[in-house]
């Protein structure tokens, strides 16, 4: 026999090695999290990532609801999308998942939320964005008003505005005026209140071309913008007349702050300046560019899981991982001995090598996912249970050692293939339909499944044979002699 | 030579009896609720709610409370032991608007709620019914894809066509068998048809090919092999030389299921029970039915071609 090409034994140990430090439960180094360039930068962490299955939180499914008849536009969608995510940022929650989910579908996950109405109020909302002239009295941020379009009966619900960090003031002026202005928005109302004043409304947000968001020398956050042409006429007479007056930028009939008009605005291009933060700024411009989705959205479905359950889940889930896999590691040893001794070393790596995956890829683990592989790893050992009965039946019949190896190997060949083929179409079946319907845990049982039937290749075929065929060769002798150890 | 093939008759009675069984399970289901297996809010829409009380509350309290909320037809039923304070609660779809409102209502009304160990599931009645169309094709597409990519895969075998016939036998064979039980246990414990019954179901079809593959395989090669002997001692030969593959795979898959169950998460057990269920009987059918199909329709083919000769 020819002896084993060692290099492979190296590879699978290094390999292994690298699995186990990633898998293992500590404080990676800064410079291992950053080699993760294909996560975003602000996510670069090697970490289980749990669903809200096991985490507990809430789940909204929205869809999108166009008026009979009509359809959206493409890309509208998306924008649908970054707008829901601007919002639900603005709930401050720490790693809140919006994904497009099929056509016209978006997934929210919002961890450890517990309110529904909030949450769908503040994802759903289509807000009315406004300029509303004030006149010399400007009004405090948060107070609910009645404008010449309608009055806050005629917005449903609480919208989640965030204004409630916007309490800084704001001077409106031209570009490439800089200076903030210090003008005070009325005394600060300890509650809103509604005025029974009607206000008149200047512009609203489908008036409004584009939005930016850029810094000054001074390094004072400021947002741009840019009106449609028809406002910019409107607009620039407006500003014009009433110059030291407020303009009010008021979202769903409530006021988010109220800038003074420092001099006429021509050609519809402005900026809004003031003492925010990157947060305050950003919240701003995403409330002028998004005052109002591209289209409704209708909750079509949401869940709620409590913490202490989710907590549950893992707990239980490991202790069935634990005693499910060293029932077949014991198994395997009793039943194949030393060939199973090598299958269960190759198993723990299969482990091993799954969960770093699930740190790198990264996936985020649910229960039915970590069910998924459990299971998987429960059949891993399918194809060594081939290959090793093939391997007795050839010993059996008289063939040499080595010879028996080579075959068992080669002739289970196109079972193992055949059967993880089917395993995959069907992942890909069960991948398609979960990812439709926003029903992540029937993704994340096809994932942790199909990634462990990839992962069994390495670890079942060509990690076992090297192991085999190393001992095979150092201890042939002694093994040819003593056929029992191989299980037959 | 143990033969296994000849005892055939026998498998088929023991499978036509529990085939039975499952269509009387889903018959009586039919009858109790309108529906063989009883389907989940997944599904048919409406709300599911969990709560857990932090002292012991009345299901009458309950019940009324959702009454006026307009929903008199909720079902509360106690979850657990009596001292755990544990309730469940269906009810037509609620909105997320009344869910704060009900949540408020329950703790100043029936008593104390635990937050944290708060679930609930509400689902809209109209992608209910698209769950379930979809539902419907995916389990369809699954079964021709694995049917069609069993045929490719023994297309240079004579009868191919035979095989992926065969395979379907003992994919219906076990998909009934499970539905069976789900049934019964949707009679015996309440458990209702979600998407994870779903995955189970797809997963049982795809795995309904895994010991048919081995042994088909193994007639494959025993055919050149043993050609003076009737097909039939072939496919036993083969079988006998498969089984204990069949049955460590199958023993290392049940190891890890029974864990689940046992020591797992709550949630999954209908999941995982299905699909344990799903797999025995596949390992079951591989042998004892789709195998022995293939036998029969040989001999049935042959003596008809005797019969067309001697004619």
């Amino acid at each position: 026999m020819s002896e084993p090409k060692t290099w492979r034994l190296v590879a699978i140990i290094l390999i292994a090695l690298l699995a186990l430090f990633i898998a293992l439960n500590i404080d990676h180094p800064a410079w291992a999290q950053n080699l993760l360039f294909w996560q975003p930068e602000a996510q670069r962490e090697i970490a289980l990532r749990l669903g809200l299955d096991l985490q507990g939180g809430l789940q909204v499914l929205l869809a999108a609801d166009p008026p009979e008849g009509q359809e959206f536009e493409a890309g509208s969608m998306e924008t649908a999308r970054r707008i829901v995510e601007s919002r639900v940022n603005s709930l401050g929650l720490t790693e809140p998942v919006v994904q497009a989910q099929g056509e016209r579908r978006i997934i929210v996950e919002l961890p450890g939320i517990e309110n529904p109405e909030q949450a769908v109020e503040t994802i759903k909302g289509t807000a009315l964005l406004e300029f509303v002239d004030a006149g010399y009295n400007p009004l405090p941020a948060e107070t609910v008003i009645t404008t010449t379009l309608g009055g806050p009966e005629a917005v449903q619900g609480d919208v989640v505005t965030g204004t409630s960090s916007l309490t800084s003031t704001m001077g409106l002026s031209t570009t490439p005026e800089v200076t903030p202005t210090v003008s005070t928005t009325g005394t600060e109302s300890a509650q809103p209140q509604v005025s029974g004043k009607v206000y008149e409304t200047i512009l609203t947000g489908a008036d409004v071309a584009n939005v930016g968001l850029d810094r000054t020398e001074q390094n004072e956050y400021i947002i741009p913008f840019e009106l449609n042409e028809d406002a910019a006429e409107t607009f620039s007479q407006y500003t014009a007349s009433h110059v030291g007056q407020y303009l009010c930028i008021v979202l769903d009939k409530t006021v988010i702050s109220c800038p003074t008009i420092r001099e006429r605005i021509p050609g519809g291009r402005g900026s809004i300046s003031g003492a925010f933060t990157l947060e305050d700024a950003r919240q701003l411009a995403i409330q002028l560019r998004y005052g109002a989705l591209p289209m409704p959205l209708r909750v079509e479905s949401f869940n709620r899981v409590g913490a202490t359950l989710g907590t549950q889940s893992v707990n239980r889930s490991v202790r069935a991982g634990v005693i499910g896999l060293s029932v077949v590691l014991l198994f395997m040893l009793v039943y194949y001995r030393l060939p199973g001794g090598l299958a269960d070393v190759a198993l723990v790596i299969y482990v091993l090598i799954n969960l770093a995956l699930y740190k790198l890829i990264p996936i985020t683990l649910t229960l039915p996912g970590i069910a998924g592989f459990i299971l998987s790893a429960g059949m891993a050992v399918d194809a060594n249970i081939l290959i090793f009965e093939r391997m007795k039946e050839e010993l059996r019949s008289g063939r040499g050692l080595v010879r028996a190896i080579e075959l068992g190997f080669d002739r289970a060949w196109p079972s193992i293939r055949d059967g993880q083929l089917s395993t995959l179409i069907i992942c890909a079946i069960l991948f398609f339909f979960g990812t439709n319907f926003g029903a992540s845990i029937v993704k994340g049982f096809a994932i942790t499944l199909a990634l462990g039937t990839l992962v069994n290749l390495f670890t079942a075929v060509f990690a076992t044979r090297t192991f085999v065929r190393q001992v095979a060769f150092a201890a042939g002798e002694w093994l040819s002699e003593r056929k029992w150890v191989l299980g037959v | 030579m143990f033969n296994i093939v000849e005892k055939r008759r026998w498998y088929f009675i023991f499978s036509g009896i529990l085939i039975a069984l499952s269509l009387v399970a889903m018959g009586v289901s039919y009858m109790r609720y309108g529906q063989p297996l009883r389907i989940g809010i997944d599904f048919t829409g409406g709300s599911i709610f969990v709560l857990q009380f932090e002292g012991p509350v009345s299901e009458g309290q309950i019940r009324d409370l959702f009454a006026e909320f307009g929903l008199e037809s909720a079902i509360v039923q106690p979850l657990g032991s009596p001292e755990e304070h544990r309730w469940q609660v269906r009810t037509r779809e609620v909105t997320a608007e009344e869910v704060g409102e009900l949540l408020t209502a329950l703790e100043d009304q029936v008593g104390g709620l635990n937050r944290d160990a708060l679930t609930f599931d509400t689902v809209e009645p109209a992608i209910g019914s698209e769950v379930a169309r979809a539902a419907g094709l995916a389990i369809l597409v699954a079964s021709v894809i694995i049917v069609a990519f069993m045929w490719f895969s023994f297309r240079k075998v004579p009868n191919a066509f035979r095989y992926g016939v065969c395979t379907i036998a003992g994919m219906t064979h076990n998909l009934l068998i499970a539905f069976g039980f789900y049934a019964l246990m949707g009679i015996v414990a309440g458990w209702e048809v979600d998407s994870l019954f779903l995955t189970a179901t797809l997963t049982v079809i795809g795995f309904s090919v895994q010991d048919v593959i081995v042994v088909f395989d193994r007639i494959r090669e025993n055919i050149p092999k043993y050609r003076r002997e009737a097909f039939e001692r072939i496919v036993n030969r083969s079988i006998l030389e498969t089984i204990h593959r069949s049955l460590a795979t199958q023993l290392n898959a049940m190891f890890v299921m029974v864990a689940i169950i046992l020591f797992g998460g709550t949630t999954i057990k209908p999941f995982i029970s299905v699909l344990l269920v799903g797999m025995v009987s596949e390992t079951y059918s591989a042998i004892f039915i789709a195998v022995p199909l293939l036998v029969v329709w040989e001999k049935t083919a042959r003596r008809r071609a005797a019969a067309q000769a001697a004619a």
